[in-house]
């Protein structure tokens, strides 16, 4: 029996994780809109706060030295790199605090086996696979978002590096992390216990390493999704609902993002995540030469054709943020809005690094946010628009997805630009998009292409605009 | 002992859990899809909730290191994330606002 106050203790407890987890979901509520969303962000951290402070008055915390030690070094790393990261390398640091969320999960599920053998008691056979589920799970996310980190700051080729025969030992390794876990159900061991989270740190990487750079934004969401089921896994173990929801809230959140990401490059799950995408391109070559004609334009033509218009769509893709030209776009944008000018931002999907990425990265360049609009909310506004200014995307323009059903990105959501009345395409080259298909956008008649670097022209233009 | 009561309760949880979070999230615009992962992802640090447990109760040295490091690696997670994306959304204006 335990002591009333005991009792006490575990109630009020419990009663604070329901508070907390009542928070997170009103905290992800919140960012349903941007003008609540930093009220929601602070809604979840006190969430946190609620959560680990009745952990530790609700526990018999034996030894505070380790647990102090731990949380100031993990406390200082998260701070700087929260303040120190710049807003086009979010991606980078998604990924690898993914990382460490699994890890954090795979070390947990060591200390408590090792705990429970040391006890000497039996491991009831829920609690060997909770166990093994949350090493799996963390040690996969661990190594897999090192990789991604790897493949999006160039450290790891992000071309997809595929071995001879992965698929043998990917194989291979599933039925020994099978057999270990069964290992570990009859005989619990810590030697059962290593030889799964060996495999799964093996796997981990053994399945990102073949997917190509441009696919790492469904990677992380998808391991995203991965760090929260490692989490809930993690609340199996110990038996807290708390961290069963939360977990599953992250776990949900990143699928739907998987899914919106794989759904706007026309691609399935299992496209992605077999890896060697883009591996063809290059060998076969785009075959035939193109000679149809395109009409190339100037800064100053450009200039005249936005002051006099009435509504303008910019277009931002990738480009746009490789050329750090989101400054020099929102200074030209203000120029037409003093001109009494209609400017919107049409936003693809995966414009950026990540989903939402090119939406950040304008923001920090000022641009306001009801200005940006996504795919559902702009495309039927093209055809009454007078110019859409393309600026570094591609593919995401190209009306063959809608029109050319042999066409390779045929299907793919794309930004109806072509029914603007007219369009201006700034691009270095006539060089191709990732998808390896010539954009059908450039050979219209009301297409000009202003070629040369994003940033110089938007910069010349804004003169030209102001002059005139 | 196998607990099954126990276990369905936590699936339960978990079940319910997962369709909440599919009805939140989905309402979440895109423009705000990059706080939203670095904001889950500060959430999924909850974890340290468990960290706390292994390290708190730990009888021997090997279990007091692996829940300091399990803390440590949930902390980032937690201040990170959570830092990070008030950074994002503290740049979310709308026009007239700045």
């Amino acid at each position: 029996m335990m002591s009333t106050e005991a009792l006490l203790h575990m109630n009020v407890t419990n009663v604070a994780y329901i508070v907390a987890a009542i928070l997170f979901i009103l905290g992800l509520k919140r960012l349903g809109s941007p003008a609540t969303a930093r009220n929601g962000n602070r809604l979840s951290s006190l969430a946190m706060l609620i959560a680990v402070l009745a952990t530790v008055a609700g526990n018999n915390i034996m030894s505070w030295e380790w647990i102090i030690g731990g949380a100031i070094v993990g406390a200082a790393i998260g701070a700087f790199s929260a303040r120190k990261i710049a807003m086009t390398e979010m991606p980078q640091l998604v990924a690898i605090f993914n990382g460490f969320g699994g890890a954090a999960s795979a070390v947990i599920a060591a200390g408590e086996l090792i705990r429970l053998i040391d006890d000497g008691t039996t491991i009831a056979e829920d609690v060997s696979i909770t166990i093994m589920a949350s090493v799996i799970v963390g040690g996969v996310t661990l190594t897999g978002s090192f990789i991604a980190y790897g493949k999006l700051q160039g450290i790891v080729p992000t071309r997809p590096l595929l071995l001879p025969i992965r698929n043998v030992i990917n194989v291979a390794l599933l039925i020994g992390m099978l057999a270990a876990t069964a290992w570990l159900i009859v005989e619990p061991s810590t030697t059962a216990f290593f030889i799964a989270a060996g495999i799964a740190i093996a796997l981990g990487i053994l399945i990102v390493i073949p997917i190509g750079g441009a696919d790492m934004p469904v990677v992380i969401a998808l391991l995203n999704s991965y760090s929260g089921i490692a989490g809930a896994a993690t609340g199996f173990v110990l038996g807290n609902n708390m961290l069963i929801i939360a977990g599953s809230l992250v776990g949900a959140s990143g699928l739907i993002l998987t899914r919106i990401m794989t759904k706007a490059m026309n691609r399935s799950l299992a496209n992605v995540m077999l890896g060697g995408f883009g591996v063809e391109d290059g060998a076969g070559g785009s075959g035939e030469e193109e000679t149809r004609p395109v009409t190339s334009i100037q800064a100053d033509d450009a200039a005249t054709m936005l002051a006099y218009a009435q509504s303008v769509i910019f277009v931002p893709g990738y480009g746009l943020a490789v050329a750090q030209a989101q400054h020099q776009v929102r200074e030209l944008a203000d120029f037409l809005k003093e001109k009494g000018i209609s400017v919107r931002y049409a936003i693809h999907p995966v414009a950026g690094r990540m989903p939402g990425h090119m939406n950040v990265l304008l923001a920090e360049a000022n641009v306001p946010y009801d200005e940006l609009k996504d795919l559902d909310e702009i495309n039927n506004e093209f055809q009454r628009t007078d110019v859409a200014v393309v600026i570094g995307a591609n593919d995401v323009t190209n009306p063959a997805a809608r029109t050319d059903s042999s066409s390779p990105i045929y299907g793919m959501p794309i930004l109806n630009v072509d029914q603007a009345h007219s369009v201006i395409m700034m691009k270095r080259s006539m060089s191709s998009g990732f998808a390896g298909v010539q954009n059908e956008l450039f050979f219209l008649d009301k297409t000009q292409m202003l070629f040369g670097d994003a940033k110089d022209s938007v910069e010349k233009i804004t003169a030209e605009v102001k002059d005139l | 002992m196998f607990d099954a009561e126990a276990l369905i309760v936590a699936l339960t949880v978990f079940v319910l859990a997962i369709f909440i979070g599919y009805e939140v999230i989905t309402k979440v615009p895109p423009t705000l899809h990059t706080p939203l992962m670095s904001g889950s992802n500060a959430i999924s640090g909850i974890v340290i909730v468990g960290a706390l447990l292994v390290a708190g109760q730990a009888d021997g040295i090997t279990g007091q290191i692996l829940g300091a490091i399990a803390i440590g690696l949930a902390m980032i997670n937690v201040v990170g994330g959570f830092m990070v994306t008030d950074r994002m959304l503290k740049m979310f204006k709308r026009s007239g606002d700045r």
